[in-house]
């Protein structure tokens, strides 16, 4: 299963987290695991009752805490195991990728997708475009730096103390 | 009779059957309006309407309603106002047969930090503006003996030159005449201008912006759509979606909280940003958001009382999302 040669370049592994499904895609990712696919080995499962489970907020939490890539799968639309759980998750997902953009995350780092319990080869396919899409992208950027008080007011009011009334602000009340 | 006039009229005859109905009064200068609850005949005189009237008094409402010796609550509310009015009655968040609304036709409201950013510029203090005239398409403030005119639209609210419902909807009572519909530009210039940058320019914004939030959270208390009140989940100790670390990563999760949470509900009443006290542009990501909703779902917010809200439901065929074929 952990076999990588020829599935990508020697690169080094990324961090990708993987929301599936527990009745469709996790047995997908299973039965290629079953059939000894070569699959690439960044990803870490999360296993999730259901697609319609995954709050977009689970998706950001991961972007923001370090994930190079999030995908997403789940059983095929019409084919819910709980009936319509996949149709509420396509809405909010599909809303996620089109507000992506305006963060500055690259909304390519986020895929939703659909793949049956039986479709192993399919799981090989999918698991390994995205795997080779976010090594082409590289490491996702953190989000660096405290907050504002820490660092810049915290100068500007010590420099202030220690002028006192001579400060800017005080100065600028005199007037 | 003036809109004013009128309104006053409608609130004294409905305020017998009404435990206090919110309106504005004029704050603790001339630049400053205030809400007021009227509980009183003597109170409605203290009442005002005009471009100072900024604040959304529909945020109190779903605190108000729980409160036990409070029935029945009157309401002022301008175009933006009434859409929430009408999303949370949608939600089924407030008792709409508890609130009686007296609608307004609004010609938009004054952004004070958009005035202020313009008298500091003219070389005058803030603090010297003593008073303000609305004359048509001119703002006049009186600062330090001089009188400063500006074009109304230089120093309105930025939501107010994208507006298409400057017009109270599905108000129980209207005072004055309906304003005409005249939005000044499609989308917010803010947005525009913010769009036109890189993925890479605009995450090293963010990551800029967000470490100046003080997560005082003003930008939720203010929100009309912000009901969780005490069980916010970016509060919470369990679950625990943001820590107490004050960095950009986790000020920006909060904020990222906020969006989705407002996901087709926001109705871009833009309180958040106005009551926010480092001037964090997060309006960027609500308008981004109604965008969406708008493009994907052809929802708009609070516009019709009888819609189902898009996450809300589905469609087996979804009409505008192109699945991928990968």
């Amino acid at each position: 299963m952990s076999a990588r040669n020829g599935v990508l370049s020697d690169t080094r592994e990324l961090r990708v987290v993987g929301f599936l499904c527990n009745w469709c895609s996790y047995g997908g990712a299973d039965t290629a695991g079953v059939a000894r696919f070569e699959q690439p080995t960044d990803l870490r499962i999360i296993r999730v009752p259901c697609s319609g489970r995954i709050d977009p907020l689970f998706i950001m939490r991961a972007l923001v805490s370090g994930a190079d890539g999030v995908l997403v799968s789940g059983c095929h639309p019409r084919d819910c195991h709980y009936a319509e759980g996949n149709y509420y998750a396509r809405r909010r997902l599909e809303l996620l990728k089109q507000f992506l953009p305006i963060t500055g995350i690259d909304p390519q780092r986020f895929e939703y997708t659909w793949v049956s319990a039986s479709e192993g080869a399919r799981w090989q396919e999918v698991v390994t475009k995205f795997t080779n899409r976010i090594h082409e992208l590289g490491p996702a950027p953190r989000m660096q730096g405290g907050s504002g008080y820490d660092e810049l007011c915290l100068k500007q009011i010590e420099e202030g103390v220690k002028q006192g009334p001579a400060c800017p602000c005080h100065k600028e009340r005199a007037l | 009779m003036s809109t004013l006039e009128q309104l006053k009229e409608q609130i004294r005859k409905a305020l017998p059957d009404l435990d206090v109905v919110i309106g504005w009064e004029q704050g603790y200068d001339a630049m400053h309006a205030t809400p007021l609850f009227i509980r009183t005949e003597e109170d409605i005189d203290r009442l005002i309407w005009s471009p100072l009237c900024v604040h959304s008094l529909g945020t109190y409402l779903t605190g108000l309603t729980k409160t036990p010796n409070v029935r029945k609550v009157g309401l002022v509310v301008k175009g933006c106002d009434s859409r929430a009015i009408v999303q949370l009655t949608q939600e089924r968040m407030i008792p709409r047969e508890n609130i009686v609304l007296f609608g307004v036709g609004c010609t938009g409201c004054l952004s004070h930090a958009r005035l202020e950013y313009k008298v500091e510029q003219g070389g005058h203090y803030v603090e010297d503006m003593h008073s303000i005239t609305f004359n048509g398409d001119k703002v006049e403030v009186a600062v330090n003996g001089d009188v400063e005119s500006f074009d109304f639209d230089t120093v309105c609210l930025e939501k107010c030159l994208t507006c298409r419902f400057p017009n109270a909807i599905a108000t129980e009572h209207f005072a004055g005449e309906q304003v005409p519909v005249a939005p000044k530009c499609e989308k917010a210039p803010s947005l525009e201008a913010f769009e036109k940058l890189s993925l890479e320019e605009r995450f090293a914004f963010w990551q800029d912006q967000m470490r100046r939030c003080v997560r005082c959270y003003a930008c939720r208390n203010t929100c009309p759509m912000c009901v969780c009140r005490d069980h916010c989940i970016s509060t919470s100790r369990n679950p625990h979606w943001v820590s107490q670390e004050t960095s950009s990563a986790e000020n920006f999760m909060f904020q990222m909280i906020h969006t989705m949470h407002l996901a087709g509900r926001c109705i871009e009443c833009g309180e958040c940003q106005r009551a926010c006290p480092v001037d964090l542009p997060i309006m960027l990501f609500r308008r981004t958001m109604v965008h969406a909703m708008k493009d994907t779902f052809g929802y708009i917010s609070g516009a019709d009382p009888e819609a189902t809200p898009p996450l809300l439901t589905f469609k087996v065929e979804e009409d505008n999302i192109k699945e991928r074929g990968w």
